[in-house]
């Protein structure tokens, strides 16, 4: 079914973000020394596209030949993608300021993958799915390689760019298969298709393509054993893209990833369960152990972020509204502590030496920097799964859809692992409380970063409150039902 | 006052102590002594609001009371607040011993004041929460809450291997508490509520109590703690600046038994009789192994946390005898384990202070020079040992007849904790205390300041008052343990019954 006239309305945002991008490109071209105007303008585009986003109807709606999609689901996770890109164009801005390296480009490229982000969250179909993310990773790339005279930085987008063109390759090779053997790209009309095939009889191209569009996708989110890119291209990476990188893609793949295991594979669960099992438990596991090894901050925080993805597919594998939540939810308040620890690493910075990120440099801070110390160990215990903080109930959420599903040793293995996880999340506090004092840091002067830790910090702190919690929950809750009854 | 929410105000006024201690600024003396001042009158309020419940707590109903009720999570998951005859005690205990912690670490604490005595008030808002609560998912809150400050007690101002002892600590104690998680996760999606009472009257499937019997014991037994999972507390004791461990002592291993009796034993009553055995065989081996172990120790606390070890051995006993004296002497023990432990801790304080070792082999004759000192560690001595008139006595007799009841063998072997408790209690007095006054660094101690008199009064009434004349404090809690027995009582006849309709058939 072709329309004529499609209807675009839901797709405002969208649309306005990418024609955003152009016109920032074109401001930072022929304007000289515009990176400040740039950035705040592109600052205001993403809050722009945020209202815009929120201004649709969250009932579903399907436009664009049913590519496009958008629901309560799409809406929510819009909003974290929009929000964590927001913040770190902003965290970069201050960052560049001090460091020099300032270029236009870095907030252009950046509006650019908020804009594939938000078309992979809406895919409605494997084209849109693969556009989407080309859009979103071709951005990344050149992002990752931002700092074009670091040997690191260079080898890091390098890094990212084969190991990502690769993954692609797969994904697209399991799309190929999966239209080779349904004969339709798009989600409904899969999902019809699948729906005809009796439970175990799905013929094996299916299953190889599911599997391959899977892979495809596992390495988006750095889910084990596809995580190999992320401590690289997180320690390479300037901070800001690394904190950009650990939140606004993952958050958009694991969107994706839910949406593609629900809607077309939906009546395939049975078969997905127990890939998705695997990469949950390898990456909680493999998370939590290889970083207790780690000595640079970038480091352990790229294994934290893939023990966090393990705990997050923990949801998606109830194969429920329920899990879908807690998905949700798991992302919402992983964002907020993400943002605010990486505001934390970025002020790590003294006077000669420039920006540090070794855990040792931490050494004493709660002597020199009191407050700073105080909002690391919030952030650590919280990421740790420490209760009252924040990310106690986000691996609650996750959890209690395992548990009523059944699968205890599941939950099990998630909680032993978050006990290995808080060994090296707690030793940062050990580090910043019990150790000698190093070299002071130069302090944080910047508004806007102190006004995001010390917003990251009391939502964090405040996530117990009702008054905090429940917007949150209830708008998951919503959300989630409209996923999961298509 | 029957609105006025009581509860939460005691558990959370410590809180308001905090934000004024955050608020303090300016030149460091100033910030330390307004610190310390502000923490003791918090601490002190805290009592004072407390001391309603021991005013006005009804002891002839078996229900909750004080309840307070508001929305939290959604899906059954309240903010609820309540407490019984089992937990005012406790909640009393804790607000008792808190004002003396402070008091303890007025002078001695001398580096980095504030954040010292913000950790202590946020360990007590989390401790009092944890016997206040009604909902299983704030007391896990609570529960775990607490070992935040904890970790951060010891590690900064502990000894010198401090950082091992808070790591261990927390560890330990988070490995045991996230197998109760999901035990608890596994009880919501059954019962569809996390409202405590409710969950005490929904039967569970005996078959999956056993797990969850064995879950949840992870926790407690950690928390406890019981043999063979004990070996975090001797470090944290011994790591632990005093006030952690009168802490540890006084109020955190109260919880394990707090657990024990308030979810263990009515929610899971099949599997609390069936894994009975096991209760009493870990038990009886910490009573007799680590009485054994406190006899050859060198250092005074270490002595004194396998002490703690062998006692709480007595109160698990006593819970998983299922009759009222076992449980109301379970009771009675831990009170009187909160007082004397926490003292004797101080003991060990008082002398650490002035010369900075707790080696047991550096003191010696110390009655010749702090008359007044050697009287108090003989009195809690002396509790400690259990002798009749002070409140171990109380505890232990009414345990040991529970468990006689049961179990003769297991009160065999209890009863050589009772003797060996005497004999490494009074050879560590004789060592400490006693003999020639030959070594010249103990010359210059002096005795027993009017600080600290303060801080011994109060445990030494208490102690004689618990010892002497225990209904008043027996009298809080006979009705709910009384119900609580009646209840397995019941759970038990009904679960009997049911077998024997299965096996008829």
């Amino acid at each position: 079914m072709v329309e004529i006239f499609p209807n675009l309305e839901i797709a405002y945002g969208e649309i306005f973000l990418a024609i955003g991008a152009m016109l920032l490109l074109m401001v930072g071209v022929f304007k000289k020394d515009s990176v400040n105007l740039v950035s705040w303008l592109a600052v205001g585009f993403i809050v722009i596209t945020m209202f815009l986003s929120l201004a649709v109807r969250s009932d579903q709606t399907f436009t664009l030949s049913n590519l496009f999609v958008v629901d309560g689901f799409t809406q929510f996770m819009k909003i974290l993608v929009l929000v964590a890109s927001a913040l770190a164009v902003i965290m970069s801005r201050e960052f560049f300021r001090l460091e020099g390296e300032d270029r236009f480009e870095f907030p252009v490229l950046m509006v650019l993958a908020t804009v594939g982000m938000m078309i992979m969250v809406s895919a409605n179909d494997l084209m849109s799915l693969y556009m989407g993310i080309e859009l979103q990773s071709l951005s990344l790339y050149v992002l990752a390689a931002f700092k074009r005279d670091s040997e690191k930085s260079t080898e890091a987008g390098l890094k990212y760019f084969v190991l990502g063109a690769l993954s692609s390759g797969i994904l697209l090779y399991g799309c190929s298969l999966i239209y080779g053997f349904i004969g339709s790209t798009n989600f409904s009309s899969i999902a019809t298709a699948v729906a005809g095939i009796e439970e175990g009889s799905a013929s094996v191209g299916v299953i190889v393509g599911l599997v391959f569009v899977l892979a495809g996708l596992a390495f988006k989110v750095s889910a084990v054993p596809f995580h190999m890119w992320t401590p690289d291209v997180y320690e390479g990476s300037q901070t800001p893209v690394t904190a950009f990188f650990s939140v606004a893609p993952k958050v958009a793949a694991l969107a994706l990833l839910a949406r593609t295991l629900y809607v077309p594979f939906g009546d395939l669960s049975g078969s997905w369960a127990q890939v998705v099992i695997f990469m949950s438990v390898a990456s909680m596991i493999l998370g939590s152990f290889a970083a207790i090894m780690q000595t640079n901050i970038k480091r352990l925080m790229a294994y934290s972020s893939i023990g966090h993805v393990g705990f997050a597919l923990l949801g998606l594998i109830a194969g429920n509204a329920e899990g879908i939540r807690g998905v949700m939810i798991y992302m919402a308040i992983y964002l907020v502590m993400n943002v605010g620890m990486f505001v934390c690493i970025m002020s790590m910075r003294r006077k000669e030496e420039g920006m540090v990120e070794d855990i040792a440099d931490l050494s004493g801070l709660a002597q020199n920097h009191p407050v700073m110390a105080a909002f690391i160990s919030i952030f650590m215990f919280s990421l740790a799964g420490v209760p009252p903080l924040a990310g106690f109930f986000a691996k609650w959420y996750v959890i209690i859809p395992i548990v009523n599903a059944g699968y205890f040793t599941l939950a099990t293995i998630a909680v032993l692992a978050s006990v290995v996880g808080a060994y090296y999340y707690i030793r940062i506090v050990k580090v910043m409380y019990f150790d000698a004092p190093a070299e002071e840091f130069v302090p944080q002067k910047s508004l806007p970063m102190k006004v995001i830790v010390t917003l990251s910090a009391i939502l964090v702190l405040a996530f117990i409150a009702p008054q905090v919690s429940s917007p949150v929950l209830d708008h998951a809750q919503a959300a989630a039902q409209g996923l999961s009854q298509k | 006052m029957e609105y006025f929410p009581i509860l939460s105000t005691i558990t959370f006024l410590p809180l308001l102590g905090v934000l004024i201690i955050l608020s303090i600024n300016g030149e460091k003396e100033i910030v330390e002594r307004n610190s310390r001042n502000a923490a003791l009158l918090t601490t002190v309020a805290t009592f004072l609001f407390s001391l309603v419940l021991w005013f006005s707590f009804d002891k002839s109903t078996a229900g909750f009371q004080f309840v307070e009720e508001a929305k939290w999570l959604g899906g059954g998951i309240q903010y609820k607040m309540g407490i019984d005859g089992i937990s005012v005690l406790f909640v009393l205990l804790t607000t008792f011993i808190m004002p003396i912690c402070i008091l303890c670490g007025w002078d001695t604490i001398k580096k980095r004041v504030k954040e010292y005595m913000i950790a202590f008030l946020l360990l007590e808002c989390f401790m009092i929460g944890v016997f206040c609560t009604l909902d299983l998912v704030l007391f896990y809150v609570f529960f775990e809450a607490g070992l935040i400050p904890m970790f951060l007690i010891i590690g900064i101002w502990g000894g010198d291997n401090r950082v091992y002892a808070a790591y261990k600590l927390f560890l330990y104690t988070l490995l045991g508490s996230v197998l109760m998680l999901v035990a608890m996760l596994y009880m919501y999606g059954q019962a569809g509520t996390t409202d405590i009472p409710t969950l005490m009257q929904f039967n569970f499937n005996p078959h999956a109590q056993t797990w969850l019997f064995l879950a949840f014991f992870a926790s407690f037994a950690v928390k406890m703690p019981m043999w063979p999972v004990h070996t975090w507390l001797p470090d944290a004791h011994v790591q632990a600046p005093t006030a952690g461990s009168v802490i540890l002592a006084g109020i955190l291993l109260k919880m394990g038994g707090y657990g024990f009796l308030r979810f263990s034993l009515p929610m899971f009553p099949v599997a609390s009789e069936q894994l009975a055995w096991l209760i009493y065989l870990l038990s009886c081996i910490a009573i007799i192994y680590t009485s054994l172990v406190a006899l050859r120790q060198t250092d005074m606390k270490k002595l004194i946390a396998y002490s703690s070890v062998a006692h709480m051995g007595f109160v698990t006993i006593g819970i998983f005898a299922f009759n009222i004296q076992g449980i109301e002497g379970s009771i009675v023990v831990m009170l009187a384990h909160g007082f004397v432990a926490s003292a004797l801790f101080l003991c060990v304080g008082v002398v650490y202070d002035r010369l900075h070792t707790r080696d047991i082999d550096r003191y010696g004759g110390l009655v010749n020079i702090m008359p007044k000192y050697a009287l108090v560690f003989m009195f809690f001595t002396m509790a400690s040992v259990g002798l009749p008139g002070t409140a171990n006595f109380v505890g232990e007799v009414l345990v040991l007849v529970g468990i006689f009841k049961v179990s003769t063998w297991t009160t065999f072997f209890a009863l050589f904790g009772v003797i060996l408790g005497a004999a490494y209690m009074l050879y560590l007095y004789r060592r400490v205390v006693f003999g020639d006054l030959t070594k010249e660094d103990l010359k210059a101690m002096l005795d027993l300041d009017k600080r600290e008199i303060l801080i011994f009064a109060p445990l030494v009434i208490l102690t004689l008052w618990l010892g002497v004349y225990p209904t008043s404090f027996m009298d809080f809690i006979h009705v709910s343990v009384d119900n609580l027995v009646t209840q397995h009582e019941a759970s038990m006849a009904t679960y009997h019954a049911a077998v024997q309709t299965v096996a008829g058939n």
